[in-house]
């Protein structure tokens, strides 16, 4: 499904991710892992589209396409959906208008028209409920005065609604309370499928008692150090960053 | 012939047109000779630093339009808030039109400057009232001369006017140019409360210069939430001089959202004479083109434990010029004055302008004053935000765009104008923003 090799990426001239290789299949969850600073947030940003970064070298195939040309909006319509580390307030837009914006104008990009408003509203009812969000929050503005952990949820429904290829989700767990956690990760659980796939990107195990990942990867100094299972990310738990970082440089 | 020459030449005419013994005969007089000393402001002068009258003058305007134009509502109607029950007084080319207007005499008087200015019943009220909260200069001094036609508001005490009244001028294009200047007059006594809707709508290509003054006076508790929807042709330019003058806590609002027109300067001041009053000032502007529109306002807190809150905004694109210049003045007497002022522009493009410039004169000592004004571009990390999700640029900005300047409109008490203006944001950002609002 996502196909990266030797990506190298930077920001005004300065190197971040120096050579990624990461095969994502249909029906894995990786997780990525890493102290910080360590390019986690730019792979995802990467991935996603955001021009800020600049590709400089490398190859990135989403379904076996070159996506490195393509603006945000349009690999968001072949289905990569990044949930935020840090998700931006839109006062005066309500979480019902904005994601049906959403769902609509990537209807539009496969040429087909409006959901149909019943249609729309049982899916908002249905995934609201899945993930206990009130009814009278999907009438404020988005993320406008949310807390951290409704900001995080919030992520979660548009992932939910919006039915991803592939999820990439950006220290979701950061902010979170541990009830908070569990609902977003059976939400995100949920979810999965044989046909797509998920990149939980945190800094720490925490999350991934719940989303359990097939893969583990370690990033340092904008490449992957390490991989593994899930045990991998107990191995960090327990022993810290630093061993890999002292093996990543002998 | 020049303008300024062309309208004192008319004077003696118009004087003798009108009721040479009317109330205001004197005022009137003396009002065009201090038009004639201080002449139409130039760039000279600070308050019209980054606004210049120049290419609105230079055109030949008729000054007393002949004509008796007709319009049928069917023509007109879209320029009305047409989905609530309102009061109306229409102008067409600067007459009154009585078929297109919708008054009243019972128990509150909304009808015309024209008769009250001429008849007797209305002396006291014109003696107290006209002309005592416009500053006489320039501008408004020429108005003041020329001062004839416009609404006439009079809101005895202890009544809240159910019926918004909408305030209609129309310019038709029968003359090759045309000056207007209405004058409007509207007093909200005590505990009364009004809502107004104001709007000029040129309805042809030839040049129209509008030159406007409205006097309102709240009176001790009275609530007046006035609204000026600007969204006129772009060959035709307004000059709004509005004077609002308030009594002890009363509550005045005044929303101006300016979009269209070739160039637009409103003149907005407030005079606090009374404690525990409130001011509010809210603009939205979005132009484009080559448009020009200037807010320049005036808060003067005179009397102690008043507030006033001032939040414009404004989306500039192509190269079009915004200017915002808020004075403030807390005298010494002011005391706990609340005084607040926000200023924040988007340039959404190279070629943009925008001038803002505070101005806070306080000489009160315990009081809270600030301000904030910012230029700036739209936020790029919102712009990934939304493009994640696949909303593409062209509507992401939008959806931007509308939600900067939503917050403005959250203070709108009418639905039915809070929706026109929304649409016509939507209108002006050309977009369909995708959902109903």
């Amino acid at each position: 499904m996502l196909h990266i090799q030797n990506l190298h990426a930077s920001i005004d001239g300065k190197g971040i991710l120096k050579g990624i290789n990461l095969n994502v299949k249909p029906g894995e969850v990786h997780a990525i892992m890493g102290p910080n600073g360590s390019g986690k947030s730019t792979l995802a940003s990467v991935i996603a589209g955001k021009d800020e970064f600049e590709v400089t070298k490398g190859e990135m195939l989403f379904e076996n396409e070159d996506i490195q040309e393509l603006d945000p909006e349009e690999r968001a319509h072949k289905g990569i959906f990044l949930s935020f580390q840090y998700p931006v307030e839109i006062p005066g837009v309500s979480v019902t208008n904005f994601i049906k914006t959403a769902i609509n104008e990537t209807r539009k990009s496969k040429g087909l028209g409006d959901m149909p408003a019943n249609e729309m509203l049982k899916m908002i009812k249905e995934k609201a409920e899945m993930l206990e969000i009130d009814r009278k929050f999907l009438s404020r503005s988005l993320n406008e005065g949310f807390s951290g952990g409704e900001k995080k949820r919030n992520e979660i429904f548009q992932l939910a609604m919006l039915e991803p290829k592939l999820a990439i989700l950006d220290e979701t767990d950061s902010g979170l309370d541990i009830d908070a956690l569990r609902i977003v990760a059976s939400g995100v659980n949920k979810l999965k499928s044989k046909d797509n796939a998920v990149i939980v990107i945190t800094h720490y195990q925490r999350l991934l008692d719940y989303i359990v990942p097939d893969f583990v990867h370690v990033l340092h100094d904008g490449k992957i150090v390490k991989s593994g299972d899930k045990n991998l990310a107990k191995e960090l738990e327990a022993k810290g960053y630093d061993w890999i970082k002292d093996e990543a440089t002998v | 012939m020049e303008l300024k020459d062309k309208l004192l030449a008319s004077f003696m005419a118009f004087e003798s047109s009108v009721d040479i013994d009317s109330n205001v005969h004197d005022l009137r007089v003396e009002a065009i000779k201090k038009f004639e000393d201080d002449g139409f402001p130039t760039k000279k002068l600070e308050a019209w630093k980054y606004t210049s009258l120049y290419s609105v003058l230079k055109h030949d305007y008729s000054v007393f339009p002949k004509g008796e134009p007709r319009l049928e509502y069917a023509d007109i109607k879209q320029y009305f808030i047409h989905d609530i029950d309102s009061y109306k007084i229409v102008f067409v080319d600067g007459k009154y039109s009585s078929y297109l207007s919708q008054t009243t005499h019972d128990g509150i008087d909304v009808c015309l400057m024209s008769a009250a200015l001429n008849k007797p019943k209305y002396r006291m009220v014109i003696d107290k009232y006209f002309n005592k909260a416009a500053r006489n200069e320039g501008l408004s001094a020429l108005n003041t001369a020329f001062s004839q036609e416009g609404a006439y508001i009079h809101i005895p005490k202890n009544k809240v006017v159910e019926k918004p009244i909408q305030i209609l001028h129309f310019a038709t294009g029968t003359e090759t140019g045309l000056m207007l200047q209405p004058r409007n007059l509207i007093i909200v006594d005590e505990n009364s409360h009004l809502e107004i809707i104001e709007r000029h709508q040129s309805l042809t290509d030839n040049p129209v210069l509008t030159n406007c003054v409205t006097e309102i006076f709240t009176n001790k508790r009275a609530i007046i939430d006035y609204y000026k929807v600007q969204n006129d042709k772009q060959t035709a330019s307004l000059i709004d001089n509005t004077y609002i003058n308030q009594k002890q806590e009363s509550v005045a609002s005044v929303h101006t959202f300016s979009f269209g027109g070739k160039l637009t300067r409103n003149n907005l001041n407030f005079y606090q004479n009374g404690q525990r009053i409130n001011s509010n000032l809210k603009g939205v502007t979005i132009i484009g083109e080559k448009q020009h529109v200037d807010h320049n306002t005036l808060v003067h807190h005179i009397e102690p434990n008043c507030e006033s809150h001032q939040d414009y905004k404004s989306i500039i694109g192509d190269s079009a010029i915004g200017v915002f210049n808020g004075k403030i003045v807390v005298e010494k007497e002011a005391q706990k004055t609340n005084a607040f002022q926000a200023n924040n522009n988007l340039l959404v493009s190279d070629k943009a302008t925008m001038n803002t410039k505070p101005q806070l004169e306080i000489f009160a000592d315990d009081v809270k004053c600030s301000h904030g004004c910012t230029i700036g571009q739209l936020d790029e990390s919102a712009m990934f935000y939304l493009q994640s999700r696949g909303i593409p640029k062209k509507e992401a900005r939008a959806l931007l765009m509308y939600a900067f300047s939503n917050d403005i409109l959250s203070s709108v008490k009418i639905p039915e104008v809070k929706q026109r203006i929304t649409k016509l944001i939507a209108q002006k950002l050309n977009v369909n923003l995708g959902f109903d609002l």
